[in-house]
């Protein structure tokens, strides 16, 4: 049986395999990507920070059981095969993400709500912890050897593609419906549009014929009996389990996320930019950038995995607070003068009643346009107690819904750009990587459960532990970035000491 | 190399449990600062699972550093060009 796949066959596999892997990321980036709307709907009305924070942890959950999710499809895919494992984590992914957008909110059912949500949110989790590794090996092993990094290159390109069209479709939705409908029911879209791609992959799936390698490895009886015990229990193997962890997708996942997630999330949360328009740069970034993955992929096959990626971190280590510096300075707004405002709408006042029944908020806000084509939302709001005594509380003044200017739009979209780079040259070629570091008949189980720690909990964490970070008394906006520019640079110095750029030889089924 | 990559051995073997002790310190701060309430059960929540997922990768970390300073990672198959399956 030959082990490598005819060229134009290898397309329709990676076709197949990319389809359902992009599909996995989409549904499993709607949720970070409508974490605020989610909060609101489905969770208890505290306070928006408390709603956002618990969404977050439950965003945090769901990459946390990744790395279980890969262990349990991993050992899966070792023992009965790559096709049927990574089906089934589609359509786990694909039922809880098209339920989570019919879960009633929170007004309706309560604690069920917020329950609910965490269940469906653990359940993507575990599903896409067994779909990467899957589908990365399925390509890798149909692929010929010395062109691994070209062809598993085009899975890598999925992740981002699937943030692609997460954002696309979100920003599209928002846009047909209006904001009011979209905030009241039209969230839900993104999700229950998911059941439809996820029928059209599993057919396209079904189709497929099982990876030459492990066909081999079982017509032969050598499918390993116990892939958890021979990945994690022989030094031999498990050795490399830590150094791919910690030399390469550790520092790879915080590259990921800052650059694909935590950026976003600066520009709108923290620089307070449009909510369209932070997903515009974002979406221009990842347009320009995703290329990459492949020429970085190929590229690797001719000088090696291991500088590429290395290069990408220490980049992002370097250059970080620069670049979110620029974010920083560039929206800021505080200091405009008189001269340069071109108009100031009329005030739009609203009040409403404070959680304790009887104080008020009154907003009052205006759409400020500058002469330099820059537009942004000015609110002032005081609180007005019931008590006369008290005396009226005046907040501090907030700038929102900031609209750059198009000089400065095409520069923060060449710095999402760049920063997308980075992610393509650890990315692109980590796939390849993993696979040639293990031996394929616990190659599944050995290269997920690295990949999803690195990335589920290192780079998961990302928004998490910044924005905790950050919150931290005398920290500043830039604080959080801390936490990936020293993962990154941890990995790094590991990864430059004891990887070997050289590629291990294996025989594959032999 | 093979004699830096055994010396760090020993600094990730410090690393790990510095990492989880610097993060529980951390941890008794943040939930000591915040509000009490739901506001000191959430963080409490949060830095519990924080310390819970770091704390088998920084076992990972020590072993990392062990196999280090026995000098696994002096050879590795790639160099020594071995075949496995």
């Amino acid at each position: 049986m030959p082990l490598e796949t005819k060229e134009n066959s290898i397309f329709k596999v990676i076709g197949a395999s990319s389809l359902g892997t992009l599909i996995e990321w989409y549904d499993f980036y709607i949720f970070g990507s409508l974490a605020s709307i989610i909060g609101s709907k489905l969770f208890p009305q505290d306070t928006g920070a408390s709603a956002l924070i618990n969404t977050l942890a439950i965003f945090a959950a769901g990459f946390i059981v990744r790395p279980f999710g890969a262990l349990v499809f991993g050992r899966l895919g070792d023992l009965i095969g790559r096709k049927y494992t990574f089906l089934l984590t589609l359509v786990l992914m694909g039922g809880s993400t098209f339920l989570i957008g019919l879960i009633p909110s929170y007004s309706t059912i309560g604690y069920a709500a917020p329950v609910l949500v965490l269940i469906l949110r653990l359940v993507q989790g575990l599903a896409l912890g067994g779909e990467y590794g899957g589908a990365a090996t399925y390509v890798a092993e149909h692929a010929p050897v010395h062109k691994r990094g070209f062809f598993t290159s085009w899975i890598q390109t999925t992740a981002t593609g699937g943030l692609f069209l997460s954002l696309g479709v979100i920003v599209l939705t928002k846009n047909f419906l209006g904001a009011a409908d979209f905030a009241s029911w039209g969230w839900r879209i993104p999700f229950l549009l998911s059941i439809l791609l996820v029928g059209v992959s599993i057919y396209i799936r079904m189709k497929m014929q099982e990876s030459p390698v492990f066909s081999k490895l079982k017509s032969e009886g050598k499918v390993s009996k116990n892939p958890l015990k021979e990945s994690f229990n022989h030094k031999a193997n498990f050795k490399m389990v830590l150094l791919a962890l910690f030399g390469a997708t550790m520092g790879q996942g915080v590259i990921w996320y800052t650059g694909q997630f935590y950026a976003q999330s600066f520009l709108e949360n923290t620089c307070k930019l449009d909510f369209n328009d932070s997903r515009y740069i974002l979406l221009w970034g990842i347009a320009f950038a995703t290329p990459f993955f492949v020429i970085f992929g190929a590229w690797s096959d001719r000088v090696g995995r291991k500088w590429i990626m290395l290069g990408g971190m220490l980049l992002g280590v370097i250059f970080y607070r620069p670049i979110y510096q620029v974010f920083l300075e560039d929206s800021d707004l505080s200091r405009v003068e008189q001269k340069d405002i071109k108009s100031v709408s009329a005030p739009v006042r609203t009040s409403m009643l404070m959680e304790n029944g009887q104080d008020s908020l009154i907003s009052e806000s205006r759409q400020v346009a500058l002469k330099n084509a820059t537009v942004y939302t000015k609110i002032q709001s005081q609180i007005k107690y019931a008590d006369p005594a008290k005396a009226v509380y005046f907040q501090p003044e907030v700038l929102k819904d900031k609209k750059l200017n198009r000089a400065v739009f095409w520069k923060f979209v060449g710095l999402i750009f760049f920063q997308i780079l980075l992610v393509t040259m650890v990315y692109g070629p980590i796939a390849a990587f993993l696979v040639e570091l293990f031996p394929a008949k616990i190659r599944y189980t050995s290269m997920s459960l690295p990949y999803h720690v690195g990335n589920g909990v290192f780079g998961g964490l990302v928004p998490f532990i910044a924005t905790l970070i950050a919150s931290f008394p005398g920290a500043s906006p830039l604080s959080g970035l801390w936490y990936p520019i020293g993962v990154a640079a941890l990995s790094f110095v590991i990864g430059t000491i004891y990887l070997s750029n050289k590629k291990p030889e294996h025989t594959e089924a032999g | 190399m093979n004699v830096l990559k055994r010396i760090l051995g020993l600094f990730w073997i410090l690393l790990g449990p510095c990492a989880i002790i610097l993060m529980s310190l951390q941890a008794i701060e943040k939930i000591g600062l915040a509000a009490e309430g739901a506001a000191k059960t959430n963080t409490a929540l949060q830095w519990g699972i924080i310390l819970l997922i770091f704390i088998p990768i920084s076992t990972g970390l020590v072993i990392f550093g062990y196999y280090a300073l026995k000098g696994e990672y002096d050879r590795l198959p790639s160099e020594e060009g071995s075949e496995r399956v």
